[in-house]
């Protein structure tokens, strides 16, 4: 169940948040969505886990990317975030989770939510979706507290600009570029009203952030005309330094 | 303000730890509720870890459905606030993508 993986690449997305890129060899493989336990044993036997999502899409090199965010109090995030050099081994436990998935076979509409580091999982769905040459329409809202707390900038950019079949909206929470047309704030009924897929082509919704901007933004979606069972959620925060 | 308190995750953060015990995924499996009797999928149970082991309440009336801790050598599954686990068990033997062939 616990494998290990050797660290190859470390790059930095902002200034709290790094991509860290693992080969493991006895890896199974994953699919999109899914999460990993990462074990950090002190030299005194203490230990502790916390999970992180997978960023990387399938792939059958055994590669493992995470993308883990620095919280100030945590206890694992600022050794993975700072400390953590290529070359180390990291313990995993893995892959983990059949819910929260995206499968390529999967042909409906997606519209994905992301707040903050909950860009993630959706990000491996993303490059999924990209590296199987699927059709499936992607529509991706990433909530985020200001232009430089976003991840993958350039890689959204590019696969936005290349593929029609994957549009991306930008909500800035707290700081937004300069002339950009909403104000800075939370996702509102408008905002879903105007930048997600309409209820009407039944997407399937994939929703992950903070405890708060879950259960907002799922219910928000209920309300504007989403059947609740084709929303898909995960929640991550501080209890157990995820993501 | 909402005057929620969002201090708990949900079912998938606690797969990890159920692996230990379940041979198959337990995220996807659906629940029923023994106290209102929703049935959900394990994943959108509110989960709640500030504890020494982990306990899952009903995402509709925040009863408890499971509770499991792990000390030492030993294992402990409460499952009665469930009245039953539905899981797929066809994948459990199939690989999610073929091991690296050289």
């Amino acid at each position: 169940m616990w494998h290990v993986g050797k660290v190859i690449a470390l790059h930095g997305e902002t200034a709290t948040a790094r991509t860290i890129t693992l080969d493991v060899a006895d890896w199974p493989g994953h699919v999109a969505g899914q999460h990993v336990d990462v074990r950090l044993t002190a030299p005194d036997g203490y230990s502790a886990v916390r999970s992180y999502s997978i960023a990387s899409g399938p792939n059958s090199e055994g590669r493992v990317e995470l993308t883990v965010e620095r919280l100030s109090n945590g206890e694992v995030s600022p050794y993975l975030t700072q400390e953590l050099a290529v070359g180390e081994r990291l313990e995993l436990r893995g892959p983990i989770g059949g819910w929260f998935v995206w499968r390529t076979h999967q042909t409906e509409p997606i519209q994905l939510i992301a707040g903050g580091s909950g860009i993630v999982p959706l990000m491996a769905m993303i490059r999924a979706r990209a590296s199987a040459g699927s059709a499936a329409p992607f529509r991706l809202l990433y909530s985020v507290r200001e232009p430089a707390a976003v991840f993958y900038r350039d890689e959204l950019q590019a696969l936005t600009d290349n593929d029609e079949g994957v549009s991306l909206t930008y909500a800035y929470t707290r700081a937004a570029p300069k002339d950009w047309p909403q104000p800075p704030g939370r996702i509102d009924a408008a905002l879903i009203a105007n930048a997600t897929l309409p209820s009407n082509l039944v997407p399937t919704c994939y929703v992950c952030g903070t405890t708060s901007c879950v259960e907002s933004a799922a219910g928000l979606l209920i309300g504007s005309g989403h059947n609740p069972d084709k929303i898909r959620t995960e929640r991550f925060g501080p209890t157990g330094d995820r993501k | 303000m909402s005057s929620h308190n969002y201090d708990y995750l949900d079912g998938n953060a606690a797969a990890g730890e159920l692996a230990k015990i379940f041979a198959v995924d337990v995220t996807a499996a659906q629940g029923q509720c023994a106290h209102c009797g929703a049935t959900k999928r394990f994943a959108e149970s509110h989960l709640y870890m500030q504890c020494p082991g982990v306990v899952a309440r009903c995402a509709v009336c925040e009863q408890v459905l499971l509770r499991f801790v792990s000390i030492r050598q030993r294992a402990f599954l409460d499952l009665s606030g469930m009245t039953y686990l539905s899981l797929d068990i066809s994948q459990s033997e199939e690989q999610s993508f073929p091991q690296k062939v050289e």
